[in-house]
């Protein structure tokens, strides 16, 4: 995401210069994300239990295929690679408004409290209560909805500081996994096994019957995140700075932390709390761009990308079991991650 | 008031012991007598090992916010937690160990293995391990090692059955061997990480200003380093990962002793195991006959003990 600020335009034709540099870097890793977005997403189609050609694929897309082929790409793989795409760009882009918004390169749902309290939703409604289905997905959002405006809540006092609302999610984070290992620990082995499934997040249960109010849901937060995103660009060079540049503070962090919050809570819904893709996406993206920008659009990409990626292998790398995609997303995530951050401090741009 | 906690935690329990009794047991040992038993050959080293853990969480802690200057940072942020985690669950899967006192060498292997890979990465390259890239390439050897855990214990019910109540976190049931096992490495990490008070209060104003300061800001980042692995593996290795003492425990001191580290670190070393000890009794006495892991405890009780705290007007910062 680039910079335009029409009242700040410089005549100095280098900035000039940079800006359209900066801008044509993030059009690049866009396009290249896209690419690979599209390429997985075709591998994707490709592998399965029943093995299918090309042609096949291509007639089944088009509907003209046989029945059998039809329904292994229209209602299993069609609706799955779109349910990744869907979740991960959800996820991406909930970390890096997170990490930016808050100034800290740890901050993510995952980690202030947002996944967890999602987590402690899920496994009570499930060990607890037996709920499955939709109206897990319902339960979940709503729980975590409730649970990140007490938090809210909870860091408000004289204004709202982003340093006391992280402190907030931790304790609410580490209230969270102590429930989640309560119910663990006390419940039936076979009954913790599922919960264990669901904690760790999966897309075995994707169908377009779940994908389609997702993916409405994700697209209205994402249309208004994206007319919040200059004053989320100037958020992120201080809340002095902000002020001074007359963002109203309080109300933006509040509307922008609440599109990142939904995100988070539609994507957990819909494929469990995966971990890291939140947090993985947007320190990638930011040292993709290579500009100090957070590149939020860019993070979304990424998160697809890493969620499909994580996805086939997770189905496909062991040849007996097919894991939950959430035991894959770290593995992933973290050596790209480390990959990026050795070469960028072995060109010596920093981190 | 450390004292009076481990003296109650040596007293209550399922059976509670009166306080002439423990003396007794301690003046007059007598092996007959259950009760002197239990204080001896239970309680006592149970009360030791949760004074040396939550002293080396509340030090570890105290040493990880500094060196990272990230209040999100916990004592496992050098992958300590999980790599020690993954150890111990490849340990029960693979070669079968199935004894607390087994679990504690896998813990320290996997705790110094995933803190050197975590460290050497992050060193790479000409500015060294700055505190983001601490900060993220350990999360990232984490969120690695979480994910193959969950594979393993997945794929086989029979490990998640054993590391579920070990994943937890717990100083109970643990005897003298584990006490001596974890002693050494705590004792260097202890000394380590209370001498690095004025280095870590360099490093807070900046590394600029730390280098102006004269400070050799590589050497204290591996001292420091050092002092969370030793200290954080052998918390880890005694009663499992429960990090949630090591980040709480540098918040709440904060808040009474301001933000020079030399104070915050001696405060931790004492607040840190009467959190501890005091959610273990705690955890004891609350779900009869039955008890509660600690690690479950810090979280219950700890938390909004610690979101309360948060909520202060004035909120000493990093």
């Amino acid at each position: 995401m680039t910079t335009t600020n029409p009242t700040t335009v410089p005549a100095v034709p280098a900035s000039l210069v940079a800006r359209r540099a900066r801008r044509r870097r993030s059009l690049g890793v866009a396009v290249g994300l896209t690419v690979l977005i599209v390429a997985l997403g075709t591998v994707a189609l490709l592998l399965g239990k029943a093995s299918l050609t090309p042609g096949d694929v291509l007639s089944a897309l088009a509907g003209q295929g046989t029945p059998m082929t039809g329904f292994v790409i229209g209602e299993l793989r069609l609706p799955r690679i779109l349910t990744a795409v869907v979740v991960g760009m959800c996820l991406g882009v909930s970390g890096s408004v997170f990490q930016s918004t808050l100034r800290n390169p740890l901050a993510s749902p995952d980690i202030i409290g947002i996944t967890a309290s999602a987590s402690v939703v899920g496994v009570v409604a499930i060990v607890v209560f037996g709920i499955s289905g939709l109206s897990l997905a319902l339960v979940v959002i709503a729980g975590t909805l409730v649970a990140a405006a007490g938090m809210y809540l909870l860091a408000w006092r004289d204004g709202m500081s982003a340093y006391r609302l992280v402190l907030v999610g931790l304790g609410v984070a580490a209230l969270c996994s102590g429930v989640v290992s309560y119910v663990l620990t006390r419940s039936d082995i076979r009954d913790a096994q599922m919960g264990l499934v669901w904690v760790t997040g999966s897309l075995n249960n994707s169908s377009w019957a779940a994908l389609l109010p997702v993916a409405a849901c994700a697209g209205i937060i994402l249309a208004a995140l994206a007319s919040l995103a200059r004053p989320l660009l100037v958020l992120e060079l201080g809340d002095a700075t902000a002020a001074g540049l007359g963002v109203p503070l309080e109300r933006t962090r509040l509307l922008i932390i609440a599109a990142a919050v939904a995100l988070a809570a539609v994507a957990v819904s819909t494929a469990g709390p995966l971990a890291f893709v939140a947090l993985a996406s947007g320190q990638i993206a930011r040292r993709l761009l290579n500009t100090g920008g957070a590149g939020i659009a860019i993070s979304g990409f990424v998160g697809a990308a890493l969620l499909l990626a994580a996805d086939m292998i997770a189905q496909f790398a062991w040849p007996t079991t097919a894991f939950p995609t959430g035991v894959v997303t770290g593995l992933v995530g973290a050596p790209f991650l480390i990959w990026l951050l050795i070469r960028a401090s072995r060109t010596g741009t920093g981190s | 008031m450390l004292v009076l906690v481990c003296l109650a935690s040596v007293m209550v329990g399922a059976s509670s012991i009166a306080p002439g009794t423990v003396l007794t047991a301690f003046l007059h040992f007598d092996p007959a007598d259950t009760q002197h038993l239990v204080i001896v050959e239970k309680r006592l080293p149970r009360t030791l090992i949760g004074l040396l853990v939550g002293i080396a969480l509340g030090l570890a802690g105290t040493a990880a916010q500094g060196l990272t200057r990230n209040p999100i940072a916990d004592p496992g942020i050098l992958g300590v937690s999980f790599g020690a985690s993954l150890f111990v669950v490849l340990g029960i899967s693979i070669v079968g160990v199935s004894s607390l006192s087994g679990y504690v060498w896998f813990a320290f292997a996997g705790a110094a293995i995933a803190s050197v890979l975590v460290f050497s990465v992050a060193s790479l390259g000409r500015d060294g391990a700055t505190p983001v890239k601490l900060a993220l390439v350990g999360s990232a050897v984490s969120a690695a090692c979480g994910s193959l855990i969950t594979a393993i214990v997945l794929s086989d019910t029979q490990v998640l059955n054993s590391v579920r109540f070990w994943q937890v976190g717990a100083i109970a049931g643990r005897g003298y061997d584990v006490l001596w096992q974890m002693l050494p490495t705590f004792l260097i990490g202890a000394i380590l990480a209370l001498v690095l008070g004025r280095q870590l209060n360099g490093l807070a104003l900046g590394d600029d200003v730390a280098r102006g300061l004269g400070q050799r800001i590589g050497v204290t980042r591996l001292l420091g380093a050092a002092a969370i692995v030793l200290l954080c593996g052998s918390a880890t290795a005694a009663a499992g990962p429960i990090a949630f003492v090591g980040l709480a425990v540098p918040h709440i001191v904060r808040v009474f002793t301001g933000s020079d580290y030399r104070r915050v670190l001696l405060v931790s070393a004492i607040v840190g195991p009467i959190m501890l000890i005091a959610c273990d009794i705690l955890g004891r006495v609350i779900a009869p006959p039955g008890e509660l892991e600690v690690g479950i405890v810090t979280a219950f009780v700890g938390a909004p003990f610690f979101i309360a705290l948060v909520r202060r007007r004035k909120l000493p910062t990093l």
